[in-house]
């Protein structure tokens, strides 16, 4: 390999793509071609850094200097500024990365501080699809050790011990997974990874497989070495084509080194690894309906058990596990069980990933140690809520989930404390909202995508969910009676019970949710007519203030529904029969004088 | 194909060589080349590409180039400091790819700095004239 005396690394993550970051990418080759650095200077494109709010990002080594929210038209400047002449672009630089004019270590800016990266541990700083930069940062090094020092007892051992829990949702101790399905009789064996994720909001696994894949191929292979299997399937939702790209560069390189296929680093051991793109239901994240939907079926879920450890695909044991759930194995195996089990809280291991999206200034993609508190996420890392506004609360678990209110905040996050509140720790989807968020829209936000998404095999969910919707519905438009309430949460529990899949059993949560901790919104509602957070459009009420006026006449003109009448020089009046709340003549007022009322 | 553990370390300690110095601030030695208008003018840019083939060609790990602005001293371009751990910096001055050669051999390899080319040497020439 050439040595470069600088790297340019430009985030090819999805926040920042979406930002333009390839547009910039090329912008880097073409300018760097020009002014003849071709052979200095290297540019790479790697997965999320995590900042996705500050994004695109790009860093230049050796210096380590974090530029943030570039431009195309930025790049020639660093380009001839900081590559050629080697001044560095200070208005482009993320704010607190500099200090007295010398840059901090990336480890030192307060968005990192608090993290740690396990499962993120290459994001950001390798080329995803260059396998010997992976094998650099001791890639497949834990898959030699598995397969020339470990019996496929000891690795399960590891597993258990270190405690590890699975990263999909449930929590289910990932050990005890495997020595099931290795225990499971039969020769033929498959593994599975779940890289469905359907969360809205949620981004943590599709991030892992554009950043890193060969963490997650090493671990499939270790636990192929596990469980005994030569096959592996990651199921991959289709609407993620750059992870099953860079997925399909990192198998076929695996492929090439000898790291999958037969005679694994020389041993006799086998194993391989196919993609089946999934159509983007949210169902085919259950387990049992993925597996349907690998077998070519559609993807509908089954009861359980037989649970896929002993009766799964085509029938045959197998071991399922999710993305972030995998890329954590090589790590175990490299530095011990007991290492891992050193770190979170009692009864959960290790870190998890959440994507913080929502009412939060640093929004993007972290990793944190099990019983980080919610107010270090919000405050330490994602920097507060923006505009100065109140923080409400956080929903976790998506539409499984639930949230935890701000008079909780100083709870450790862990599998069985969000539980204890009513919510989930879920796939890893984090959403902070501020006192503008109105909580039965957000309810009702989560039940509109679980009425899409239900497969409709059973009745309850296909038709309680539906009615729990309308009722929501009725509720938000100001229609809304106490025996409603009542109704809601006798709907929800009776869902709850009878569903026949996760996604019908976890649907009413984050009703139940909201109705535990913000009881008084869905009242307020209700008895009052009234939305306290001024989100529900039609319980608004648009008000002149009768001292403000000064009897203009503009809002009256300007007003689209002929809702404002009066008579010049004295105090307008809106008629709220007639008022569509679109908020123009708020605009319009010169004095101010009009506003909204919750 | 990797076919055995020896190999796959190779390949790791051999990529890994390339990647160290993505770490930030690394503990190993910096080489700042003055990189501002006049260094460049004065030939800075030679002198930078000389160290970089020499440590490639010499696989010196720990090492980096790195650039900096105006450094102060125009008459003296093209300026080049030497910082290692714990040590006093060293600023050579008036450098040229020919010079680069001895202070990677001497400086670099041997840890003897070039004392003729730093800036103490020519400002003492300069006294005496
Ligand atoms: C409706 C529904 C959707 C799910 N979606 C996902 C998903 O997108 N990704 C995932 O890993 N697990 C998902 N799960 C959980 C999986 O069924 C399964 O428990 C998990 O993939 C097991 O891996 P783990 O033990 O590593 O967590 C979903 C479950 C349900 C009920
Ligand atoms: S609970 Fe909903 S998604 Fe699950 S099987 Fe029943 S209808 Fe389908
Ligand atoms: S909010 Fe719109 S519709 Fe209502 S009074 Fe103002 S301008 Fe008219
Ligand atoms: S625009 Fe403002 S001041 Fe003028 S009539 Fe309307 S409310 Fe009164
Ligand atoms: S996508 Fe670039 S920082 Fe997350
Ligand atoms: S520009 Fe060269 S020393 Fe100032």
């Amino acid at each position: 390999m050439p040595l470069y005396r600088s790297h340019v690394l430009v985030c090819g993550g999805t926040g920042c793509t979406s930002g333009g970051s390839d547009r910039i990418y090329d912008a880097f080759l073409k300018e760097i071609e020009a002014q003849n650095l071709k052979d200095e200077v290297q540019v790479i494109r790697t997965g999320c850094f995590g900042l996705c709010a500050e994004g695109p990002i790009v860093i230049v080594y050796p210096e380590g200097a974090f530029y943030s929210k570039v431009a195309d038209s930025d790049v020639k400047e660093i380009v001839e500024e900081h590559l050629l002449k080697g001044r560095i672009v200070k208005r482009l630089l993320y704010k607190e990365s500099i200090e007295e004019g010398q840059i901090k270590s990336l480890n030192e800016v307060k968005f990192y501080k608090k993290q740690m990266r396990i499962a993120l541990r290459n994001c950001g700083v390798i080329n995803p699809e260059n396998i010997e930069e992976y094998i650099a940062y001791d890639g497949y090094k834990a898959l030699a050790k598995v397969l020339t020092e470990m019996t496929p007892e000891q690795v399960i051992d590891w597993v258990k011990r270190s405690g590890l829990r699975g990263r999909g949702g449930g929590g289910f101790p990932t050990g005890l997974k495997w020595e099931f399905a290795a225990k499971a009789p039969g020769d033929v064996k498959y593994v599975v990874c779940n890289a469905d994720e359907g969360d809205p909001g949620a981004y943590m696994d599709r991030s892992i497989l554009e950043g890193d894949p060969h963490s997650v191929i090493e671990a499939m292979a270790i636990a192929g070495y596990a469980i005994g299997s030569k096959q592996g399937y990651v199921y991959v939702r289709a609407e993620y084509p750059l992870a099953v790209k860079r997925l399909e560069v990192a198998i076929e390189q695996a492929r090439q080194y000898g790291l999958l296929g037969k005679n694994i680093l020389g041993t006799n051991f086998e194993f391989d690894i196919e993609i089946r793109l999934g159509a983007g239901a949210f169902v085919c994240g259950e387990e049992t309906a993925l597996m349907t939907s690998i077998e070519g079926h559609r993807g509908e879920p089954r009861p359980r058990p037989p649970f896929p450890a002993v009766k799964g695909l085509w029938g045959k044991p197998t071991l399922l596990n999710n993305v972030e759930t995998y890329a954590n194995i090589p790590v175990i195996i490299l530095k011990g069980p007991e290492w891992f089990a050193s770190i979170g809280t009692e009864k959960s291991k290790g870190t998890k990933v959440f994507a913080l999206v929502g009412k939060v200034n640093n929004t993007g993609l972290i990793e944190v140690p099990m019983g980080t508190t919610v107010r270090e996420i919000v405050e330490d890392i994602g920097g507060g809520i923006p505009g100065g506004k109140k923080f409400k609360a956080v929903q976790t678990g998506g539409p499984s989930g639930g949230c935890i209110p701000a008079s909780l905040m100083d709870t450790p996050i862990d599998f069985d404390s969000l539980t204890a509140l009513g919510t989930m720790m879920g796939s890893g989807g984090m959403i902070v909202m501020d006192e503008d968020t109105c909580m039965v829209d957000i309810a009702k936000f989560f039940l509109e995508f679980t009425v899409d998404e239900s497969c409709g095999k059973c009745p309850p969910c296909r038709i309680g969910t539906r009615r729990m919707l309308e009722i929501l519905q009725k509720i938000t438009s100001g229609n809304g009676t106490e025996e409603d309430l009542e109704k809601l949460e006798e709907l929800a529990y009776s869902i709850k019970d009878s569903a026949l899949c996760g996604l019908g059993q976890t649907a009413p949560n984050p009703v139940l949710s909201t109705l535990r901790y913000f009881r008084d919104e869905y009242e307020a509602h209700v008895k009052e007519k009234r939305c306290p957070a001024g989100a529900c459009k039609a319980l608004l009420r648009i008000v002149i203030d009768k001292e403000l006026c000064k009897g203009c006449g503009i809002c009256a003109k300007n007003c689209p529904a002929n809702a404002i009448t009066g008579q010049i020089k004295k105090p307008f009046e809106i008629d709220q029969s007639k008022c569509i709340k679109c908020g123009v003549c708020i605009e319009k007022c010169p004095f101010k004088a009009i506003s909204k009322k919750a | 194909m990797i076919k055995s553990i020896q190999e796959l370390e190779e390949i790791r300690k051999k990529a890994l060589e390339e990647l160290e110095f993505r770490k930030q601030h690394g503990e190993g030695i910096r080489i700042v080349v003055g990189m501002a208008t006049c260094g460049i003018a004065a030939g800075a840019r030679p002198v930078m590409l000389k160290f970089v083939e020499e440590i490639q060609k010499r696989n010196l790990k720990n090492v980096t180039v790195v650039q900096t602005g105006c450094i102060g001293l125009c008459k003296y371009e093209p300026i080049v400091e030497v910082y290692e751990p714990n040590k006093e910096k060293v600023t050579y001055v008036k450098m040229t790819p020919e010079k680069v050669l001895k202070v990677v051999a001497e400086h670099l390899v041997n840890g003897k700095p070039v004392y003729e080319y730093t800036i103490g040497y020519e400002e003492n020439k300069e006294a005496n004239n």
